[in-house]
């Protein structure tokens, strides 16, 4: 056997051609390549280098081993944390050659921290990340629109939580209309999918306020709204959001920069459902106060038409007349012309269509018997029989048409 | 956009209407005036807020970047109540 090896190995040495370096290698990189299926890989980053040109080099390692790798700017587009040394990680790749090196190394597509406890680490160094740069800031929320006409909402169109906002607005407040803009909310891609859903809504730009959430779900399917690229969509958002992920207990980085955290999609449809009923009792009211202030100012009105009342007019006069009884002649002719005179002022006053008043108007007077005297000519009123001549004509109005009359006799008082 | 303007507008001139006529310092003539102008706003208001959208629609951003505006399938998402 050995004989054979050192033979054939003399034999192959003898082939006049040998392998570039080049070639030998791309030999090597398609037995890796077609040697090994993509797969998931755990360990431990170290060595990290986030690159200028935006690609991600490292190393994976655990007690006993290290395996170099990569990953692509174009790779780590759907990634939902930021890697850093230390962290413990799943990365899914394959295995293939660095030609230029000659090293092998592991092109990861995909990575995610290993682990709920990894979870919630890259959790809490995401939210005093954007915390620092200012992104929770209360002083940067916005109030919910005070009219709002249309709502955004971001989730899936297939989901709980579009369902239970529809319901709940279509009962409580049928005037909003709903404008879905639908995206995946859980798995590869969902956060680069909401994140797009809110801006668009933004360049649609035909909503007054979004909603931004799903229904309840394992910590992991709600990763999506824990990630940065959300999170900025959110903060970049012109129209207020409502931020509605999962259950009551659930926080999301997204309930931090929206503008409100709702508890519950249910509970956003909700807070919109309210700005709208408040709008509807603003409008009750303000119909309620126009009717009471109309009824006072007829109210006003009627009263002041009492004082035109005929009675009223003999007290005031006869008040009078006990009161310089020197005039008690002319003033007791005067009071025909006292009740014209308020008859033709106040009725000037009130001519304003009111049909309710016309019951109480003073021409009624006429109606009761009393008359007016005119000159013929001029029509101006006759109060004294000192005017008048036997033979004169005067003109009598009555409540209906009136008469040309000649004075027989003058009677002075 | 323009049902909302409308929206607005309408009530800008009830509680406009509602303000002047609680001033009382119209004649009768004028107060009329205001207060069916004010009618006519609030029940403009009443049947914005009352005026059901019937159904949920879908934005949809085509590859320019247009936006067109589709129906939800509400059979699946919304019919219950």
């Amino acid at each position: 056997m050995l004989d054979d090896d050192l033979f054939a190995e003399t034999e192959e040495a003898a082939q006049p051609r040998p392998l570039s370096v080049s070639e030998f290698t791309s030999q090597i990189k398609a037995l890796l390549e077609e040697g090994f299926e993509s797969c998931w890989v755990m360990g431990e980053i170290s060595q990290y280098t986030h690159h200028g040109s935006g690609h991600r080099y490292f190393t994976l390692k655990d007690e006993d081993s290290q395996l170099s790798a990569v990953m692509f700017k174009w790779q780590s587009r759907g990634l939902s944390f930021e890697p850093e040394s230390g962290m413990q990680v799943l990365v899914y790749g394959h295995v293939s050659v660095y030609e230029r090196s000659g090293r092998y190394q592991f092109y990861a597509a995909r990575m995610q921290p290993a682990g709920v406890g990894e979870l919630a680490l890259a959790f809490e160094k995401l939210k005093s990340r954007l915390a620092a740069e200012g992104l929770f800031d209360e002083e940067r929320k916005r109030p919910l629109p005070p009219f709002p006409r249309s709502v955004g909402v971001v989730t899936s169109p297939t989901g709980a939580a579009i369902r239970d906002i529809v319901q709940i607005l279509r009962r409580r407040a049928p005037g909003i209309q709903i404008i879905l803009a639908p995206a995946r909310v859980q798995g590869d891609g969902a956060a680069a999918e909401i994140a797009r859903a809110i801006e668009n809504l933004n360049r649609y730009n035909k909503v007054d306020i979004l909603i931004v959430g799903r229904g309840g779900g394992a910590p992991e399917d709600l990763w999506p709204f824990n990630e940065e690229i959300v999170a900025r969509a959110i903060y970049t958002s012109e129209k207020p959001v409502i931020s509605a992920v999962g259950h009551e207990i659930d926080y999301s980085i997204s309930d931090y920069v929206a503008d409100y955290r709702a508890p519950t999609p249910s509970a956003a449809a909700e807070i919109v459902a309210q700005e709208h009923s408040a709008l509807k009792r603003r409008v009750a009211e303000l119909h309620q106060r126009l009717g009471s202030s109309i009824e006072g100012q007829l109210d006003k009105l009627d009263e002041a038409l009492r004082h035109l009342n005929p009675r009223r007019v003999l007290l005031r006069a006869r008040d009078r007349l006990e009161q310089n009884s020197q005039y008690l002649d002319e003033r007791r002719k005067d009071l025909a012309t006292a009740f014209d005179w308020y008859a033709r002022t106040r009725t000037e006053a009130f001519r304003s269509g009111i049909t309710r008043l016309d019951d109480l108007s003073p021409l009624k007077g006429l109606a009761r018997g009393f008359s007016l005297v005119e000159e013929v000519e001029s029509g101006r009123l006759i109060t004294s029989s000192e005017k008048l001549q036997p033979g004169d004509k005067v003109k009598l109005r009555l409540q209906h048409g009136g008469a040309i009359c000649r004075v027989e006799e003058i009677e002075h008082e | 956009m323009s049902e909302g303007t409308s929206f607005e507008e309408a009530l800008e001139t009830l509680e406009k209407s509602v303000e002047r006529l609680e001033a009382g310092e119209l004649k009768m003539e004028e107060a009329l005036a205001v207060f069916e102008t004010g009618i006519k706003a609030s029940r403009a208001c009443g049947q914005w807020l009352e005026q059901a959208r019937k159904r949920v629609q879908v934005l949809i951003a085509d590859t320019e970047g247009e936006f067109q505006l589709d129906f939800l399938d509400e059979d699946e998402s919304a019919d219950e109540d």
